[in-house]
């Protein structure tokens, strides 16, 4: 038997495998198909403040390996979420990471000071702060694009959650560089980091000769960015193995739809990692991607999950 | 949300032409006895490692519960881009991964009211096994298909078996009545004094559909179609404005919410040249000055 277990800035979970948010909507759809129990943790869609309503459709269009979304964060809002979502999660036994946003910092921490209050909040394993949205007061520029916003939410978020619970920043990989805003949420309280968000793209429709998306522009994911994914936590777990910055744990997300896949960004150096798209293609895919990953390990000849964590830097051959 | 649900690894059956469509038959074991007519599957297109990754969704066209196969699934499939080109070139025992029973079915009444169904192109293929179910119950059932020509027409022989009465119309008048299904439909309801009016075709049917019913003192129940990318409730790809009970509009999901809605609740006015705008008054709408 492999231990999967793995440790994120104190909290122990059972085995690595999540959700993405946004791409597992708030548990029961997928219940249907596998106990989201098994998971690791359970990452909720990203919960606003207010209800929204999200963009204009088509709101999709696929793509060579994978598709462009832009849902425009539609969701119910956070005290609904509380009331109905994360209370159905409490009550089967879910841990959940809860993903977060608003429209300002501050908006980020009105909507985890609600979250904090609610009786379901003994399920919470963690706050994920989807720092690649929007910052409204700063004309709309997305937070994780600018390390001082990062940090300003991230400062906000770390101080209303309570201590123990970890709070985990979630970067774009559309930056010159990731190790910066990394670096910067790290230093304003961030217990780790998930990479990556979606990277921005268009897609034209060859017919009408005009965008295919409502909103014009929308995020690429699926196993087309697992290259880029997998870069992203390379290089700051690099960084943080040089000393660069502090170490922090990463949780890897972007392409996996196997257990191979998921183990390329667990050798980079991710302790966790998050199933998205590819849960479109097979409602079963996180359940499936924890088993394949298990047997990876088992393949490896190790016991432990633990020991995969990061192993590539250390069989990388320097030229 | 209906909660039954499969996933399995069907294997294909039978792959007929028929007009200008494909009618699929693959096995789904535990499917058939799940669902209801108006429910829709969705297939993984390409393989294991196919870089198709989204799921097509198809009406469910009929389901055995046993037979020579164990259970099985039909649907009906336009090819259309890669995908449906694909499925429709599948051959017997070649694999197709399902899901299904998904979203909710066409709503049954409680009397045995005279109903009409209307079909646009394969949005026919589930008003047969619709149509057998209500006969079941006592409802008198007319159906009125159209289609642009006659090859796209489905299931004409099949319907004058499953209904009292079929009315058929083409764009080019290649069979039946010259014109739209709006053309004969009106009549058709104002005859039977039909209580609903059941649709599956393209959206700008639906609304037609839902208009001269409405006209007619009759309920439309539609099922649209929607771009769907996971086709069970985790994306929100698929949502559009549709009003409550209570009277408030919201971006539903139309796959777990649907596909089957009551017509009048649609916000119709809120699609146009292909795209369906967020209206004003929906839950959530973006409020001046951003979000
Ligand atoms: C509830 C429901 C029932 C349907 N029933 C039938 C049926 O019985 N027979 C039939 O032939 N077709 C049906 N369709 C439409 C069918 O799903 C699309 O034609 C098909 O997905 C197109 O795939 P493609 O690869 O050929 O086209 P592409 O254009 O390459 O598809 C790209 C993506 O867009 C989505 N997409 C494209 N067109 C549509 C569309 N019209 N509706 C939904 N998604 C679309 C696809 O799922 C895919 O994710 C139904 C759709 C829905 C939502
Ligand atoms: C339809 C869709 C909706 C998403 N919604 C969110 C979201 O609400 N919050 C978020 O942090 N990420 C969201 N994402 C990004 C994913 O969580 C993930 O970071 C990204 O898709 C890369 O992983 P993948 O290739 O496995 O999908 C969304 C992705 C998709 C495809
Ligand atoms: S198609 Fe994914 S939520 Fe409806």
């Amino acid at each position: 038997m492999v231990d999967m277990s793995t440790t994120l800035a104190g909290t122990v979970l059972p085995n690595p495998v999540m959700t993405a948010s946004g791409c597992a909507a708030n548990g029961k759809e997928l219940n249907r198909f596998f106990p989201v129990t098994d998971l690791g943790a359970f990452v909720t869609k990203t919960v606003m403040l207010d209800p929204r309503s999200g963009r204009p459709t088509p709101r999709m269009a696929e793509t060579s390996s994978g598709m462009l979304n832009s849902i425009g964060l539609q969701g119910p809002g956070i005290d609904a979420f509380v009331e109905h979502d994360l209370a159905w999660l409490a009550e089967r036994g879910a841990r959940v990471l809860v993903s977060v946003a608003g429209n300002t910092a501050e908006e980020f921490g009105e909507v985890v000071q609600r979250l904090v209050a609610s009786p379901a909040f003994s399920c919470v394993v963690g706050v994920e702060a989807n720092i690649s949205c929007p910052n409204v007061a700063n004309r709309g520029l997305v937070f994780a694009c600018d390390p001082v916003s990062s940090e300003q939410v991230v400062r906000i978020v770390r101080t209303r959650v309570p201590e123990g619970v970890p709070v985990v920043a979630k970067l774009t990989p559309d930056v010159t560089d990731i190790v910066a805003v990394a670096e910067a949420a790290v230093r304003a309280g961030a217990d780790g980091l998930t990479m990556i968000n979606t990277l921005l793209g268009i897609v034209i429709d060859t017919d009408l000769l005009r965008p295919q998306l409502a909103g014009v522009t929308g995020g690429l994911s699926g196993p087309a960015v697992r290259p880029v994914a997998v870069r992203a936590v390379w290089q700051v777990v690099a960084a943080m193995r040089e000393g660069r910055l502090p170490t922090a744990p990463v949780i890897g997300v972007g392409g996996v739809r196997t257990g191979r896949d998921a183990l390329e960004l667990v050798a980079a150096g991710a302790a966790a990692v998050q199933v998205g798209t590819a849960t479109f293609n097979d409602p079963s895919a996180p359940r499936r991607v924890l088993a394949e990953l298990e047997a990876e390990v088992a393949r490896h000849g190790v016991d432990r999950f633990a020991d995969l964590v990061g192993i590539a830097h250390d069989r990388m051959v320097r030229p | 949300m209906s909660a039954g649900v499969v996933q399995t690894p069907g294997e294909v059956v039978a792959n007929r032409r028929v007009g200008a469509y494909h009618h699929l038959t693959v096995t789904a074991p535990g499917l058939a006895e799940l669902a209801h007519p108006g429910q829709f599957a969705a297939f993984a297109v390409g393989g294991e490692t196919s870089a198709t990754l989204l799921r097509r969704c198809f009406s469910i066209h009929r389901v055995r519960p046993t037979g020579t196969y164990g259970g099985t699934l039909d649907v009906v499939v336009a090819a259309h881009g890669p995908g449906t080109q694909w499925l429709t070139g599948l051959r017997t025992h070649d694999a197709v991964d399902v899901v299904g029973p998904l979203g909710r079915p066409f709503p049954l009444p409680a009397d045995p009211v005279p109903c009409v169904l209307v079909g646009g192109g394969y949005g026919s293929a589930p008003l047969f096994w619709l149509a057998e179910a209500l006969r079941e119950r006592g409802c008198p059932v007319e159906i009125v298909l159209g289609a642009a020509s006659e090859d796209r027409l489905f299931g004409v022989v099949e319907a004058r078996r499953s209904a009292d009465r079929v009315h058929v119309t083409t764009d080019d008048g290649s069979a039946g009545t010259r014109g739209r299904v709006t053309a004969v439909l009106g009549e058709v309801l104002e005859r039977t004094g039909a209580a609903v009016a059941y649709a599956c075709g393209p959206m700008a049917m639906l609304r037609a559909v839902t208009e001269v019913a409405s006209a007619h003192g009759a309920v439309a129940q539609v099922a649209v179609e929607e771009s769907m990318a996971c086709g069970v409730g985790v994306c929100m790809t698929c949502v559009m404005p549709v009003t409550g009970n209570d009277g408030v509009t919201r971006m539903v999901r139309s796959c777990v919410e649907g596909p089957v809605f009551r017509g009048d609740r649609v916000r119709w006015d809120a699609f146009a040249d292909g795209i369906c705008r967020v209206p004003d008054d929906a839950v959530g709408a973006p409020r001046a000055g951003g979000h």
